[in-house]
């Protein structure tokens, strides 16, 4: 009896009844239950079991899709349903994730490319002719109006306090397109130590955040244009001793945040609408969104033209700002 | 619809596992070359202008 029982034991683990075995080894479940009612062993007991154990497997089958045909095929489609709805959403949370990740880093690797694509052409430019530069204004033949063609590069930006490393090619206009290569500049607005105003809007985050840390220029701080034949130092407006933006006789500060309406900023004298009044000074404003990660006001940083522009040829290093930080 | 990218797939459990992580680089790689480029503009939080 025990033999049998740890025969059964073995079976049972291997899944199903084995019809290659003796059936006086096999079935432990029936034998027990079945020793009570009818005396083990004997081939007539057997062949009774086994007759048993043929008919109940196909009973049991059928019991079990007359089931799943019924009530229970409803609950099958809502758990398809179910499953479905939870792929979906999993799906689209997933979709928002790489689309973050997309923002903050893949953007970098494509406008970082782009940047480098940019300085190649731009270099090479200067280095051809840099007689048809169009920061140089009014020797155009065209008189004086600067026009560069959308997208293209005409002049670097470095802020010594970012790092010696932050150089980025500027582009001109504003659209989506150009923001994705760099820094772009305001059509219409002043070329690089004209008088004026010459403007430009960078992104925060993502597309090689550009403008990322715009919030710490403090006053004073140098940013440097450079174009075919110059060197442009800017300095931030404000007290560069108390760190107070707000000092400029102008009136002009030197950090604001303002409404993405607030197109004054751009104009020739920042904040001045007048268009008759001319300006009498070169400024440079910087405008990224606010706060990180939003679009709901704009960073504005302006800063005024630092003593005339170095001739390149004569400080091929770059101005002493550069060294600053 | 994942179990049933999983059944068409051939080539056995291998070939299930190649085949699911092609299609993910695949759609990946859609996503992130066409799609987001596209939607993007269309989104409000790259304005960094003011206009």
């Amino acid at each position: 009896m025990s033999k049998h029982g740890a025969d059964g034991e073995s079976m049972r683990t291997d899944g199903t009844q084995d019809a290659g075995r003796g059936w006086e080894n096999a079935q432990p479940i029936p034998e027990s239950y079945e020793s009570q009612a009818a005396p083990p062993g004997g081939r007539h007991g057997a062949h009774h079991r086994k007759a048993r154990g043929r008919d109940s497997t196909p009973a049991k089958a059928v019991r079990g899709s007359a089931a799943s045909r019924g009530p229970r095929s409803n609950r099958d489609l809502v758990r398809t349903g179910i499953r479905g709805l939870g792929q979906t959403l999993i799906t689209f949370g997933l979709i928002v994730l790489l689309f973050v990740v997309y923002e903050l880093f893949v953007t970098d690797i494509f406008t970082n490319q782009r940047q480098e694509e940019l300085t190649e052409e731009l270099l090479q430019n200067w280095e051809d002719d840099p007689a048809l530069d169009p920061t140089l204004g009014p020797d155009l033949p065209g008189g004086g109006l600067p026009t560069v063609p959308l997208g293209d590069g005409f002049a670097r930006i470095r802020i010594p306090v970012f790092g010696g490393d932050y150089v980025k090619v500027v582009v001109e206009g504003t659209d989506p397109d150009e923001l994705l290569q760099g820094p772009g500049h305001y059509v219409d607005s002043a070329m690089p130590g004209e008088l004026g105003n010459f403007a430009l809007a960078g992104h925060r985050v993502g597309k090689g955040s550009p403008f990322l840390d715009l919030d710490r220029l403090l006053p004073g701080n140098a940013i440097v244009i450079e174009t075919a034949e110059t060197w442009f130092t800017y300095r931030v407006m404000g007290d560069p001793a108390s760190g107070d933006y707000d000092t400029d006789p102008s009136g002009i500060p030197g950090q604001e945040i303002v409404s993405p309406e607030d197109v004054e900023v751009v104009f020739p004298i920042p904040g001045v609408s007048d268009t008759d009044v001319e300006p009498t000074a070169a400024y440079l404003t910087l405008t990224t969104c606010h706060p990180k990660f939003s679009a709901a006001q704009r960073l504005i940083v302006h800063a005024v033209l630092d003593g005339p522009g170095l001739p390149r040829a004569d400080f091929p290093d770059g101005p002493p700002a550069l060294t600053e930080n | 619809m994942y179990t049933w990218i999983w059944r068409i797939l051939p080539g056995g459990l291998p070939g299930k596992v190649v085949g699911s992580l092609v299609l993910i680089a695949a759609v990946t790689a859609l996503l992130l070359f066409v799609v987001f480029p596209w939607v993007e503009p269309m989104l409000p939080y790259n304005d960094i202008t003011v206009e």
